[in-house]
């Protein structure tokens, strides 16, 4: 099993996210990064945008196929990673980190609550992997 | 059950993503697409494409009855010499393109895509002229593929030191290694390599020799992610994707396998019609700047009309971009020419280009600058 930082929150659909201030932080985890592999293309939201929590708000794509990626919580786009755009295998290299897509200033605090910890995403991730 | 090649165990060993092919459980990559197609580009490649079917057709009248089949001149295939071609239909629609291999004065081995085998075998039996024989022989044989730069260099080590003198597109015996072994310079990658077809006892050894004694070189195993995108970058056609029964050699760009001076052959007719009155739809290559990767079934437009569809799209490593083969109205055919491909409501201009999009030149042809040291 990959990596699972203990302070971050996660998703059954491989996001993860972190509080910095006011906003959540969001990126995929290493798992959903080394299922995708060879990430040749990210299209990320646009700032100012309403996203609701468990619906797309960006895409991903390998060289085999495209994913959705799904916001957390719902909320409004603050901020995109520019820098992942345009080398998208960022997003291989330091999922964690550098590879983060985009920031969301929660609508619905409460929503949080149902994301996991790395403990249950740890769980969750090796149940449903092969 | 999925069908398993002889190489199977191995491939889980080394950690493979494994993908469904046709009913054949393959691998699909076993680090990444990317890190094996730059490995075929600039080092070394092993394949194991033993999915694909093997036929042998013999007899006096073999020849005769292959040149009736397939739209090119075997008569002008020598033995030891092998050419790319295709079967079709009555009404000119494309059955499989295969390459036929003259082993012998009256033996051709036809190699054919896994998902035709059983209806390739079964038309071949169909149309046999006098006394040819038609065999199955895919059951218990192998076919291994090393493409690369250094595939001579390794190969001449590995097996006999006179592969280097066979040239591209011949074949010959590999008696070293099997009685009924044999060796071509063909590939799918659009770039310098060989084809081996041989038992499957054979090919296990020959597998694991050629990854434990070239290391050092940079030989890795090579999925069908990366077939699948060196072939693209090549501007090589797959079956079923970007050709079928539906299409014809003129609409794929093929036409240049066609002899169609011959006396004849099926489909003939309607390749002579389409010769006169043109085509109305053709098959192109397209490159975008950047963006997202074209896939099947996308459509590409001109001023919001539909004038095209993608057949195959992927992110070439080499050219660090998006490509793709489609489709397009023959008006709207040439090179040159901007489509518009729409993914997820945005629009990425898409810029018909001359294939292949990659050509091997001659500093790939330069194996000993691209030794890693």
């Amino acid at each position: 099993m990959s990596a699972v930082p203990a302070n971050l929150s996660y998703t059954k659909t491989h996001e993860w996210s972190r509080r910095e201030g006011a906003e959540l932080v969001v990126g995929i985890t290493a798992h959903a990064q080394e299922e995708l592999r060879d990430v040749v293309f990210v299209e990320l939201p646009k700032t100012g945008r309403m996203v609701k929590q468990a619906e797309p708000a960006a895409v991903i794509e390998s060289v085999k196929a495209a994913f959705d990626i799904y916001a957390p919580v719902s909320g409004t786009i603050t901020r995109v990673n520019d820098a992942v755009a345009k080398s998208p295998q960022l997003v291989n290299q330091d999922c964690y980190g550098q590879g983060w897509l985009f920031a969301i200033a929660p609508s619905a605090p409460e929503e949080t609550s149902s994301l996991l910890t790395a403990d249950e995403y740890t769980k969750h991730a090796s149940a449903s992997a092969h | 059950m999925p069908n398993k090649t002889a190489l199977h165990d191995r491939h889980r060993q080394l950690g493979a993503k494994m993908t469904d092919f046709h009913g054949w459980d393959m691998p699909l990559y076993y680090t990444s697409i990317i890190e094996e197609h730059k490995a075929v580009r600039q080092t070394l490649g092993i394949f194991d494409i033993s999915h694909m079917g093997q036929v042998l057709v013999t007899g006096p009248d073999a020849m005769q009855t292959l040149n009736h089949l397939m739209v090119s001149d075997l008569t002008q295939v020598g033995e030891g010499r092998a050419c790319y071609t295709l079967m079709l239909n009555d009404q000119g629609g494309i059955l499989d393109d295969l390459i036929i291999y003259r082993t012998g004065e009256e033996a051709y081995l036809v190699i054919v895509n896994c998902g035709n085998r059983t209806s390739d075998v079964e038309w071949l039996k169909a149309h046999a002229q006098g006394k040819t024989s038609i065999a199955d022989i895919s059951e218990g044989r192998s076919i291994l593929s090393v493409q690369g730069p250094l595939a001579c260099r390794v190969l001449e080590q590995i097996l006999d030191a006179r592969v280097t003198s066979l040239g591209r597109f011949a074949v010959a015996p590999m008696r070293t290694l099997s009685p009924d072994a044999c060796i071509a310079r063909t590939g799918y990658t659009g770039g310098d390599g060989f084809e081996l077809f041989l038992p499957d006892g054979h090919a296990k050894r020959l597998w694991d020799t050629i990854l434990a004694s070239a290391q050092s070189a940079g030989i890795r195993p090579i999925g069908l992610g990366a077939r699948d995108t060196l072939r693209l970058e090549a501007g090589l056609r797959l079956y079923g994707t970007d050709m079928d029964a539906t299409t014809t050699p003129s609409e794929a760009g093929l036409h240049w396998t066609v002899a169609i001076n011959k006396p004849d052959f099926i489909g003939k007719p309607v390749l002579l019609r389409q010769k006169q009155e043109g085509v109305a739809k053709k098959l192109v290559g397209f490159e975008l700047a950047q963006g997202p990767v074209p896939r099947t079934g996308m459509e590409l437009t001109i001023d919001n009309r539909r004038v095209g569809t993608v057949t195959s799209g992927t992110f070439s490593p080499l050219l660090n971009k998006p490509l793709g083969l489609g489709y397009v109205e023959t008006a709207h055919a040439a090179p040159g020419a901007t489509l518009t491909l729409t993914v997820r409501a945005q629009r990425y201009p898409a810029t018909i280009v001359k294939l292949p999009f990659w050509k091997e030149d001659s500093v790939t042809r330069q194996p000993l600058e691209h030794l890693p040291s």
